[in-house]
């Protein structure tokens, strides 16, 4: 049985499309600091660094971890590498967590980081190799096939793309730290917006930004002493599953089944959509969100994009399962800290710490990521409360 | 001192530069995709499966089943014939690409296959491609052919039945005829 840890502090950047006024370091640093800051701790009270990015390619720095060891004030102290593509932020937050629940450190600091504007991510994924035709286009190439079948499937309107893409947005108008920053945006912008890989337009995408995350997580005797209201990690599962085998299932993949059924059992959840108040789920490119709804459990196969049509996941027209308050990946996305940006903002609903996109009464939260063509899964359950 | 102003002051302070750095690497097949590549070289499209019956083929193969970590040690020729399993059409330019956007970029599963690859789908109408689509390889001439997926040029849409979604990914080498 694992001890109870808990999120007690948590440090953003600000996020935008070129941070050039600081160094990689200067960013991770800018995260870690104003993590510790909000724990009302310091370097000194940390006992280990766990930092998670996408893979070296995209900014072309091979094993920053070592680069980044002073900046992270962990000289001397235990510090480990997480990877696992685009999904590495929650992995990062959950090997973390692990850190502290098995009993080895009291607190550790956990930071992910990524800066686009010194890298060409999208190129770093579609390297030639001899037994493929060089035609893969970034992620978006990768997924809009998928994404097609899920339109097939479900017979689901053009508009249900456009609409996560507005509403995503608009959330994100309300969050400061968010990179697009459009509180007018309309279905029509959307919709006439540049067609990238059919079916996914360029407002229906995710941004390129820099930005770092980082979150302070203690054991319970220590999270019981924290000055701001803790959030407790009550469930965290990572599943994985290969990318390329016959009879896969692309559109609803296994393992992300497999992950969020083994977080709901840990933290007693049976109706996701019914037990959790609030949910901050990875979708990069807007037909994620009616996808994710059926795989994560909150609706039925091929119904998912009803939900979004209700405005059930909008906290603006106040859904009962307000998605992505934060703005989302949709509204910023340094890779490497996505997935920890959702796991943090989870944390802040529940600490009732989330400023204009606050979910009233927020007691029970989700995090999740998920990275590489959709084969890595990480997730994790905070409280308000200890059980 | 001086009153010559020092560098610092006189010029603009030079925080970043661009410098792109171009690597080349030498690509090692390893055993599986040798042997791919070299049957790719006479102008045939090849699978491989686990040594057992009923075991899913692979195209192209990477040397192990990854549903079960054993060698994929049993060659299977597939035909150049296949179907849609999905697609989508691109709108930007791959660079170091000569291809002109709007192309279809497709998700097939050659007949014997059991899994898709990409190619491009040329000789057709955009808006016309569809999930289930029957499409055939046009190759390079045959001089031209290498170690390479790049002797097939693109596919072309075929005069063939669609195949039903449910057995996309399941036909016999000799296709709808079964």
């Amino acid at each position: 049985m694992a001890n109870l840890a808990a999120v007690v502090g948590i440090g953003q950047t600000s996020y935008t499309t070129k941070r050039d006024d600081v160094s990689i370091a200067g960013l991770v640093r800018e995260a870690a600091v104003n993590a510790l800051d909000d724990a009302g701790l310091t370097f000194k009270d940390i006992d280990a660094v766990i930092l998670g990015k996408a893979p070296d390619m995209f900014e072309g720095v091979i094993m920053p971890e070592i680069y980044l060891t002073d900046a992270l004030g962990c000289n001397g102290k235990p510090m480990l590498r997480v990877h696992t593509a685009g999904s590495v932020g929650g992995s990062t937050a959950l090997v973390a967590a692990s850190h502290v629940q098995s009993g080895t450190f009291k607190r550790v600091l956990t930071v992910a980081f990524e800066k686009q504007s010194e890298s060409n991510a999208m190129w770093a994924l579609s390297n030639p190799q001899p037994f493929s035709t060089h035609l893969n286009a970034g992620a978006g190439g990768y997924f809009a096939p998928i994404i097609r079948e899920y339109i097939r499937r479900s017979g689901a309107p053009d508009e249900v793309g456009i609409k996560v893409a507005v509403k995503d947005r608009l959330h994100g108008a309300r969050n400061p730290l968010a990179h697009l920053q459009l509180p007018d945006i309309t279905m029509e912008e959307v919709a006439e917006s540049f067609m990238l890989w059919d079916p996914i337009r360029y407002l229906e995408s995710c941004p390129s930004s820099d930005g770092a995350c980082a979150m302070v997580i203690a054991n319970e005797e220590l999270a019981d002493k924290a000055s701001k209201r803790p959030a407790w990690i009550r469930g965290v599962a990572m599943r994985s599953e290969p990318t390329m085998y016959a009879g896969r299932e692309e559109v609803n993949p296994q393992a992300g089944r497999d992950c969020a059924a083994d977080v709901y059992a840990q933290a007693g959840i049976k109706d996701p959509r019914q037990d959790l108040d609030v949910a901050e789920v990875y979708v990069p490119f807007s037909w994620y969100e009616p996808m994710w709804l059926e795989n994560l459990g909150f609706a039925p196969k091929g119904e998912g994009w009803k939900l979004t049509m209700e405005g059930a996941t909008s906290l603006i027209d106040g859904g009962d399962i307000p998605w992505n308050p934060s703005g989302g990946v949709l509204s910023s996305n340094p890779i490497g800290a996505s997935g920890m940006i959702r796991f943090a903002e989870a944390a802040r609903q529940v600490r009732n710490d989330a400023g204009d996109h606050q979910v009233p009464g927020a007691k029970l939260a989700l995090g999740h990521a998920y990275g590489g063509g959709a084969q890595f899964y990480a997730m994790w359950v905070v409280g308000s409360e200890k059980s | 001192m001086s009153e010559e102003k020092s560098m610092s002051e006189q010029h603009e302070i030079i925080t970043g530069i661009e410098a792109p750095i171009y690597l080349k690497y030498n690509f090692t097949a390893g055993a599986a995709p040798t042997r791919f590549l070299a049957q790719l070289k006479k102008g045939k499209l090849t699978g491989q499966c686990r040594a057992e019956p009923g075991a899913p083929v692979y195209v192209p193969p990477r040397g192990s089943c990854p549903a079960t970590g054993l060698p994929t040690e049993q060659e299977v020729e597939v035909s150049d014939k296949a179907t849609v399993q999905s697609f989508t059409i691109v709108h930007i330019p791959i660079p170091g690409n000569p291809i002109e956007p709007p192309f279809v970029v497709a998700n097939l599963v050659a007949d014997g296959a059991n899994i898709s690859f990409i190619h491009l789908m040329s000789e057709c109408d955009n808006a016309e491609v569809h999930i289930g689509q029957r499409v055939q390889a046009i190759w390079k001439p045959e001089d031209e052919w290498d170690y390479a997926m790049d002797n097939i040029k693109y596919f072309k849409p075929i005069d063939e039945p669609d195949v039903p979604v449910e057995q996309i990914g399941k036909l016999p080498v000799t296709g709808l005829e079964g």
